[in-house]
């Protein structure tokens, strides 16, 4: 299978901190995968390199769009990431408080629309019709999501799980091949989880749309996964299925440190 | 009911006040006949007086903070826009109310009441251009005031030097605004806050710099003078007639601005500037060119700014750099911040309270500053999003509202 997603080799250094080390990573298309690893791994940091937040020291980021040819996408702007088909969502939420859901569905929308400054000032045609199209859009994806009661509700006045789905359903509006969720799951109730749980299934199952997340919730990243890249200090120290990937003996002590006794 | 606890801290507060205000208060030394003078009334003045206004204050606290509670209890009432927006009935009457004044105004009111009208105006011009860059993409802007000084001298040396009418220096005047907009947003793009509003002070003080020692290029303080009224088909009018022509030019103007600035800010890119303003990161990582909505935003804001400085010096017929110092521009931004960032009506309400206050309180023209200090400060206290909030748009779908809850998953 043809990885849609191609880390070859990534070096992350702040000053003196190597954040991350030679690390390698591919997601092939139409799979979940995992990144774990205990806090400050550099899990967030390999994502704010490959989105374009931040450019990476070494290494190359090579993405494939479907039906074209791979290309490297290291130091693009991060709008321009997102143009090329790889949305996120942020660990900690970062949703548009003062808008409505419809419109932080709609600010998605975006990079897919053309109207400028004169079209939106004269209210043209053809600014009319994308301005419609986009509504209906966004609406379609809240419904999907299961936002649609909130439509017109500030972001801000959401609830907390709502918030994370809300930040799930803004990246889809981007039309992503790739969506990258870095911890979806933090700060819900088991409920919610379960909830979120065939939220990503569906997204990936009915929208063909591959995913890479960042998780600590160990059930979920199970449950979920075809396949789990392990994270310490930063270099990738395991990978494989989820059951291979709870035998390692690495895994273990990277998580629960050394048996004094073994 | 009054507490003791609340007597003791009000005497408190009195006392501080007389003690900080005894210097200038109480103490005046007389040069000529070098005695002092203690003039103590003032001090009981000041003891009194702050002490009854310490319980007032108070209560307006307490207000306040019931407010937040009931706001919290979800029991708040929506923003009084909405509320009238809601009924359009009540909307409709409100507007052809307001047309009818505005139509009447010039015919029923003397030449100095149309003239300090037509300044407000122009002020609700530079309000809603600055709203654009502040109230909606967020980028605290100290040096606006710049644009207009670029408008309106524009119009007056196009006209000094080539006798270029009204009408066709002010599309020029808007254009060579967004120019100096996109001027100044190049350098300022990764510049945030307070940073952002440093450079954006200097700027504005570079401007007017310029414009006060290049004497071959502007002719310095002394101004320009002579600069041609707006024309209408090359007739000649009298000083009242042209009065009333400049305002009915600015209403005209005030409506196209409010057109346009209200579809912008519902159009993708009035969204993008939100988003902006709302969390930068997030707004790039959801493709948005970061460079290019800012520059839009800078552009657009000026452009206005650049108009109204035409109007300006076609309505004074004598501009010189004294009307664009810092204090214009603070003014601007207090006309957007009092009224309600990125909200129309309450930039227009703003506009007309700032500018026309002072004008019917000229009996007061000693105490202007520190009331409209004191005003700012009380407005942040006490209704920090402005006079009218912005509110966002409500948008209508088939069963909306109706389907039962689903426990979130949305299968």
């Amino acid at each position: 299978m043809e990885p849609i997603l191609d880390v070859k080799s990534m070096t992350m250094d702040f000053g003196g901190l190597r954040a991350l080390d030679r690390l390698d990573l591919d997601v092939r298309k139409g799979e979940i995968a995992a990144l774990i690893g205990p806090n400050g791994a550099g899990k967030t940091t390999f994502f704010n390199c490959i989105t374009g937040l931040y450019s990476p020291t070494q290494g190359d980021i090579l993405i494939t769009r479907p039906g074209r040819d791979p290309e490297r996408i290291n130091g693009l702007k991060p709008n321009h990431v997102t143009e090329k088909g790889l949305a996120r969502t942020f660990q900690n939420i970062r949703l548009f408080q003062n808008m409505t859901v419809l419109e932080n569905v709609m600010i998605g929308r975006h990079c897919r629309t053309r109207t400028g400054v004169a079209g939106a000032m004269l209210r043209l045609k053809s600014a009319r019709d994308e301005e419609q199209t986009v509504v209906d859009h966004s609406y379609h994806i809240l419904e999907r999501i299961g936002l649609s009661r909130f439509v017109n509700e500030l972001a801000k006045n959401l609830p907390y799980g709502a918030q994370r789905r809300l930040e799930i359903a803004r990246a889809m509006a981007t039309d992503p091949f790739l969506l990258l969720l870095d911890e979806p799951a933090a700060g819900m109730n088991p409920q919610e989880t379960r909830a979120l749980d065939d939220l990503i299934k569906k997204i990936r199952d009915e929208e063909g749309i591959s995913i890479l997340l960042i998780e600590h919730d160990m059930k979920l990243v199970m449950s979920l996964s075809d396949r789990i890249f392990v994270m310490d200090y930063g270099r990738k120290i395991a990978q494989g299925s989820p059951d291979e990937i709870k035998n390692d003996p690495k895994v273990i002590k990277a998580y629960l440190g050394e048996d004094p006794d073994a | 009911m009054i507490t003791f606890a609340e007597i003791k801290r009000s005497v408190l507060v009195s006392l501080w006040f007389m003690f900080l205000t005894f210097p200038i208060m109480v103490v005046r030394v007389n040069p000529i006949e070098e005695v002092i003078e203690w003039r103590w009334r003032n001090l009981i003045i000041i003891g009194v007086g702050s002490f009854a206004i310490s319980f007032v204050w108070r209560y307006m606290m307490e207000r306040k903070e019931a407010g937040l509670k009931r706001k919290e209890a979800g029991g708040e009432k929506p923003p009084l826009v909405k509320r009238i927006m809601d009924r359009p009935r009540l909307s409709r009457s409100i507007v052809g109310l307001v047309v009818a004044f505005v139509c009447v105004f010039p015919f029923l009111f003397s030449t100095y009441q149309v003239t300090i009208m037509s300044t407000a105006l122009i002020y609700v011009m530079l309000g809603l251009g600055l709203n654009i860059v502040i109230g909606l993409a967020g980028l605290l802007d100290l040096g606006y005031v710049a644009f207009y000084a670029v408008g309106a001298y524009s119009y007056a040396l196009l006209n000094f030097h080539f006798g270029v009418g009204f009408w066709i220096a002010l599309p020029l005047g808007g254009l060579l605004g967004a120019l100096f907009g996109i001027l100044l947003g190049f350098p300022v793009l990764r510049l945030r806050g307070d940073y952002l509003a440093i450079v954006t002070l200097g700027f504005g003080e570079i401007i007017r710099l310029i414009l006060e020692n290049w004497n071959d290029f502007s002719f310095g303080p002394s101004g320009i003078a002579g600069i041609s009224r707006p024309g209408f088909f090359g007739i000649d009018m009298s000083l009242n007639t042209a009065t009333t022509y400049v305002y009915f030019v600015l209403i005209g103007l005030v409506i196209l601005t409010v057109f346009f600035v209200n579809r912008l800010q519902n159009s993708r890119i009035g969204r993008a500037w939100i988003a902006l303003r709302e969390d930068e990161i997030a707004c790039q990582a959801m493709g948005i060119d970061k460079t290019r909505t800012k520059l839009t935003a800078f552009a657009l804001g000026a452009t206005w700014a650049g108009m109204a400085g035409v109007v300006f010096a076609a309505k004074t017929t004598f501009i010189n750099p004294a009307s664009f110092t810092f204090l214009e521009s603070a003014i601007i931004l207090s006309i957007v911040v009092l009224g309600g960032m990125g909200s129309i009506p309450g930039v227009i309400l703003g506009a007309l309270v700032l500018i026309l206050l002072p004008e019917y309180l000229r009996a007061f023209s000693d105490y202007r500053m520190i009331l409209f200090g004191g005003i700012l400060v009380l407005m942040m206290v006490f209704r920090p999003q402005g006079l009218i909030s912005g509110v966002r748009r409500v948008y209508q779908f088939k069963g909306n509202g109706e389907k039962a809850p689903n426990g979130g998953s949305g299968s």
